[in-house]
């Protein structure tokens, strides 16, 4: 349970870390705030030859307001977009599923972007991001590219970033009018890893439910507003389209379950 | 931008329980080793090494997080506070290790130096918290002894103890 040996630096910008990365492309990882990459080096599942931590490069510890989303870079620390004061009015989603991600000492350290370039497909974020149709700024020496969150997530572990690329910074819609959010998950333990997250969306017109944890990335489902059992039809539906497998957390049979119960009972508090 | 190259012992210099220390640390030595082999600070306790089990939480510039999930070379000039901060010079122990006692709120004492830590924090940033919140910060630690609740009251009667002391009259 101790990494294998790499060279570790200390980026103080953006600009340090993507000339680093144009030098040494894949032989190099991006520690932000580890808490998903330190465990797989520990445990040797990754063992890079190069560390390029970037927690401290003063211009990726920006969060702001711009252009109608939540900008948030890449050495931000979950923690520091929870306790904005403002999140539960600009992100309502957001502020519903931090709880449930990881533990408080993990969010202490862990970056959204970190989340969101790891992909898992059972974490919260990625989720999120899929939900609202946020979008990821990618960022090598020589170009900036911005990447629709559906273009961004391609697979378990797997993105669109190329690996001369950093996360720069992800950029999650504001609410808007008329649109209520309602966040779930069940888990084996509070903060572990989800067995079903679910995100729900409903306005005047429609009904949007995103499903972490079952597919190989987040899925995002669209349906007009459905009531009783033409909701409980298109649940069932979306249940047996995400094809589950049976792991060692949950049967296939019990996300179906989680998907159809949990998907209902969101909808119907957001449609009261 | 700084390099610390591997299989080299680099000189790391941070803040231990408001002491400048120094020790020797490869680029893949984890935080947690080092407090416990580099400085001795044996509080720090070491379980899972991955990030699950919470008993090498230690504060890092003030906010409680895991020591395994962390580098050594990575916590350089940062403000690095373990269980050995929390008692008393003579040894006499903080309010928050008191209640644990009274509430026996440890039994084999191994994920205690991690939960001190957390819930040091938690108070400080939550003086007034509900049982709720108390375990949900406390579902970032496992303990095998107690079943929690002995712990969830210990940390709530700190609060209350602390809110009577500071209220006014």
């Amino acid at each position: 349970m101790k990494p294998a040996a790499f060279d570790y630096i200390r980026c103080d910008s953006a600009d340090e870390a993507v000339a680093l990365l144009a030098e040494y492309g894949d032989d190099a990882r991006v520690l932000a705030g580890g808490q998903s990459l330190m465990p797989m080096l520990n445990m040797r599942v990754a063992q890079p030859k190069m560390l390029l931590d970037i927690s401290r490069a003063a211009d990726l510890t920006v969060t702001r307001v711009d252009d109608g989303a939540l900008a948030v870079r890449a050495a931000v620390t979950q923690s520091a977009v929870e306790g904005r004061p403002s999140l539960v009015d600009e992100v309502p989603l957001l502020a519903q599923a931090f709880p449930h991600l990881g533990h408080v000492q993990t969010r202490n350290r862990g970056t959204v972007c970190g989340s969101i370039a790891h992909a898992d497909p059972s974490a919260e974020l990625p989720l999120c991001l899929a939900m609202l149709g946020g979008e990821v700024v990618l960022r090598s020496r020589s170009r900036r590219r911005t990447v629709h969150a559906d273009e961004f997530f391609q697979g378990s572990l797997s993105t669109a970033r190329q690996p001369t690329e950093i996360v720069e910074e992800v950029r999650f819609p504001l609410a808007r009018g008329g649109e209520r959010y309602a966040f779930a998950e069940i888990a084996m333990r509070h903060g572990d890893f989800a067995i079903v997250g679910l995100a729900a969306v409903v306005s005047a017109a429609e009904i949007r439910v995103g499903v972490g944890g079952v597919a190989d990335r987040p899925w995002v489902q669209r349906w007009p507003r459905l009531v009783d059992d033409e909701l409980d039809a298109a649940l069932n539906q979306l249940a047996w389209d995400l094809d589950a497998r049976d792991d060692q957390h949950a049967s296939g049979a019990y996300r179906r379950h989680l998907v159809r119960n949990l998907g209902r009972k969101l909808i119907e508090e957001l449609q009261q | 931008m700084k390099r610390f190259t591997r299989d080299a012992r680099h000189r790391i210099e941070l803040t231990l329980n408001g002491v400048k220390r120094v020790g020797h640390s490869e680029p893949r030595t984890l935080l947690s080793d080092f407090l416990r082999h580099e400085l001795g600070a044996t509080g720090v306790h070491v379980g899972c090494e991955h990030g699950v089990c919470g008993a090498c939480t230690v504060r890092i510039d003030g906010s409680a997080q895991r020591s395994c999930l962390s580098l050594a070379v990575a916590a350089e000039g940062q403000d690095v506070q373990t269980v050995e901060a929390l008692a008393g010079p003579e040894g006499s122990l903080s309010d928050l290790q008191a209640a644990f006692r009274r509430h026996h709120a440890l039994q084999c004492g191994f994920c205690t130096a991690g939960i001190l830590m957390s819930a040091s924090e938690f108070l400080e940033r939550m003086p007034e918290p509900t049982e709720r919140q108390v375990r949900e910060m406390l579902s970032g630690h496992l303990c095998r002894c107690t079943g929690y609740t002995p712990i969830v009251v210990a940390i709530l009667a700190v609060a209350a103890q602390r809110r009577r002391q500071t209220s006014p009259g």
